[in-house]
């Protein structure tokens, strides 16, 4: 064990000890040494076209598995492709870690060949990132970035190595016990706190839950689930955790928000406790904070201190992890009966029967987007880990698919990064081979990242793609339509793509629908497809709109239900 | 906006004072002062940093995240010391010379560097009296001008100064 190696070795062996089975990466001049021993170790490599890619990889591994992914790129414009997914990662708080290249020590700050400051343009893109100096120091750094990505708020680190600090020699030890006097989080929640929480949600007559991301990072699903029930409380899920309860549940409201249903967003705004878990009231949760929630007390559960109190003051702050506390808070409830809270969920039930998500599919009428979302989820029984992109098609399939668990959801929330799904799905793949993974994705989305198809065929990782083909960025027409007096600029994307051409070109099945009677076989034969992905081009409606929709920075007392609806409060639902 | 005087220990690494500003300069607050050094502790360095801003528990919550940042405590300017240090170079012909370094001999500024035309004082003090030196020699022309940025300690706890009175 204390024979002489390289850096290079000394980090794959690093990430061996890490237990990583997948990276995925692109190589280059900088990275060379550590492919090298790559060659020989048990890892899988999966070669992206992309750094963008790998580093989307990465996080739908991540994001699947619950493991932290990682992904190699090589120094300059490999590192400098990475941003976009380190700050992805960051936003939603995806444990991935980030290895680049650099070049030599001496050559640092000469503006050499594929130089770029790494580290200081990652800087705010992660939650902590390490320029390393010696060999000596790899087995730490590792140890360190594995230990940072993955506790407390997960998030992306990178490790920048120079070419000749992987070059060097150096002898493997196991790495030492971890030394970050300025990194302890906190999973425990405040007894105190837990017992006023306990006190609020006896006396709350119209309690809500506001789920977020966190339950599913926690892994606190069965936690909510029964600190739902024993409370008997309603629960919304932000965007970030559907899944984390199941839609059939008969507590559950759905989605919150600027597209979420009528129910779970009034439900909120006439609360008068809202319960925060691992959620931190962003502004596509909130529209105006200054009208969120205007008769609630709040209870803000999260691991990370900076969120409480960032957009709303919370009555009873626990910083804490979102399974410990709801533990914690489960216990200190103990044997009390929840109040009776008929009338609030008579209410509740009322409004789901008045303003139901609608739409129309006229059977000789364009394919609604709605409709594939529904039969996708009927002809899959709903058994796959769906995987989206950014726009219309993102929301359409958070509210018309049916969640039952959680991982099984995968998306771009806090940045927007149109392209995410199938680079996702590809890593979702690599970490869950055995499950059926199904991609959607807009065709503005998919023309960015598209090329990972070839990653996908190449690799053997045979996902299966729904492409939303409506000739435009759609949600920048819908915003156009209702905002811009219908003025579409820039949006409609032109050109003749030949979609099932394209993908055929790139090793996948490539599949059709252009009238709502395709829609059904389409989907049963890309299912009976496993050798390669498949890819199905719905041509679907561009006037199809998503709604409820609450417009960005307006009040969510104002959610439009639909096309023709105008802003919908029944002032006399206040109970 | 109001400032605010934060003394934050950090760990000895390189890229923290960057991390740091970087961190300040995206959440929107303003950084008045920062000034930075050794600690009494091997690998710890101590920041003061004065900053503008509406709302101190933020800067101290996002400061926190900073996997290298220690301890922030925030210094309540009753309960603790302000220093600064300034060089100002002050116009002061054969003249007027002696007039000028009777008024730095008040505040027991020290003459530095003293030339044909200028005299260079050294202040040190709380940032008042150096603000006070500075507008009182103003008149007579400055020339030049640094200040360190303000360091800080805290006092210690007022029980224990009381008690250390009596005996």
């Amino acid at each position: 064990m204390t024979d002489k190696i390289t850096g290079a070795q000394a980090l794959i062996r690093a990430l061996e000890h890490e237990g990583v089975d997948v990276v995925f990466g692109v190589p280059g001049g900088a990275i060379l040494p550590a492919y090298d021993p790559l060659l020989d170790s048990p890892i899988r490599h999966v070669l992206a076209r992309h750094e963008q890619g790998a580093g989307h990889m990465a996080e739908g591994y991540a994001w699947a598995t619950g493991r932290v992914g990682v992904c190699i790129a090589t120094s300059g414009p490999g590192a400098t492709n990475l941003v976009t997914p380190l700050a992805d990662a960051l936003m939603d708080s995806v444990p991935i870690v980030a290895i680049t290249g650099q070049v030599p020590t001496g050559a640092v700050g000469n503006d050499a060949f594929q130089e770029a400051y790494t580290t200081g343009i990652t800087m705010p893109a992660t939650k902590h990132n390490y320029f390393v100096t010696s060999p000596d120091e790899i087995p730490e750094v590792v140890h360190q970035a594995f230990h940072i990505a993955s506790t407390g708020r997960p998030g992306p680190v990178l490790i920048d190595l120079p070419k000749d600090v992987l070059n060097a020699e150096t002898r493997w030890h196991e790495p030492e016990e971890l030394n970050l006097p300025g990194y302890k989080p906190t999973y425990e929640g405040h007894p105190l706190r837990v017992r006023e929480a306990v006190e609020l949600i006896e006396k709350a007559e119209r309690p809500v839950l506001y789920v977020g991301g966190g339950v599913i990072k926690a892994n606190a699903s069965d936690a909510l689930r029964r600190f739902a029930e024993m409370t008997d409380v309603p629960v919304t899920t932000t965007l970030m955790a559907r899944g984390a309860f199941p839609d059939d549940h008969p507590l559950a409201l759905g989605m919150l928000g600027m597209h979420g249903t009528y129910t779970a967003t009034t439900a909120v705004q006439r609360c008068d406790l809202l319960i925060a878990v691992g959620a931190r009231f962003d502004d596509r949760v909130t529209g105006n904070p200054a009208t969120f929630a205007p008769h609630a007390k709040v209870i803000h559960i999260d691991v990370d201190p900076a969120e409480i109190g960032k957009v709303r003051v919370p009555e009873v702050p626990i910083v804490g992890d979102a399974g410990r506390v709801l533990s914690q808070l489960m216990e200190a409830w103990g044997a009390r009966e929840a109040p009776d809270r008929s009338a609030w969920k008579e209410t509740l039930r009322r409004w789901q029967r008045e303003f139901p998500l609608t739409y129309h599919q006229d059977p000789d009428g364009p394919i609604k987007p709605q409709y594939v979302i529904e039969e996708l989820a009927r002809l899959t029984g709903g058994d796959a880990i769906l995987v989206a992109g950014v726009g219309q098609h993102q929301m359409w399939a958070s509210q018309y698919w049916r969640f039952s668990e959680p991982r099984r959801w995968i998306n771009s929330g806090g940045l927007g990064t149109m392209g995410f799904s199938i680079p996702a799905a590809v890593g979702a793949k690599a970490g869950r081979p055995d499950d059926l993974v199904y991609a959607i994705e807009g065709d503005g989305g998919f023309q960015m990242t598209c090329q990972e198809l070839i990653t996908a065929a190449a690799e053997g990782l045979p996902i299966k793609v729904a492409l939303f083909d409506n000739g435009a960025h759609g949600m920048v027409v819908q915003w156009q339509r209702l905002f811009y007096g219908g003025r579409l600029s820039a949006s409609l994307l032109g050109g003749e793509v030949d979609y099932v051409k394209l993908v055929e070109s790139m090793g996948c099945a490539g599949l059709r629908a252009e009238s709502p009677d395709e829609v059904a076989p389409a989907i049963e034969k890309s299912l009976s497809i496993n050798d390669r992905p498949v890819v199905i081009d719905f041509k679907v409606d561009l006037d199809e709109m998503v709604f409820p929709m609450v417009p960005a920075g307006g009040s969510n007392d104002d959610v439009i239900v639909g096309p023709g609806g105008g802003p919908v409060a029944p002032a006399s639902d206040l109970p | 906006m109001s400032k605010h005087t934060l003394s934050v220990v950090v760990e000895d690494k390189p890229g923290v004072l960057a991390r740091v500003s970087s961190l300040l300069a995206r959440r929107g607050f303003n950084i008045h002062s920062l000034a930075v050094g050794p600690s009494h502790e091997e690998g710890l360095s101590r920041m003061t940093i004065v900053v503008d801003a509406p709302e101190l528990e933020q800067v101290k919550k996002q400061l926190h995240k900073l996997i290298n940042v220690v301890k922030i405590t925030e210094l309540d300017p009753d309960q603790s010391m302000e220093r600064e240090i300034m060089l100002v170079r002050v116009a002061a012909p054969p003249g007027r010379r002696s007039e000028v370094l009777e008024v730095a001999a008040i505040f027991k500024a020290v003459a530095i560097d003293v030339g044909a035309s200028s005299i260079c004082f050294q202040v040190t003090g709380p940032p008042n009296k150096i603000n006070d030196f500075l507008e009182l020699v103003r008149p007579y022309g400055v020339v030049d001008l640094v200040k360190s940025g303000r360091v800080a300690l805290a006092r210690e706890p007022k029980t224990t100064r009381q008690r250390l009175k009596a005996v």
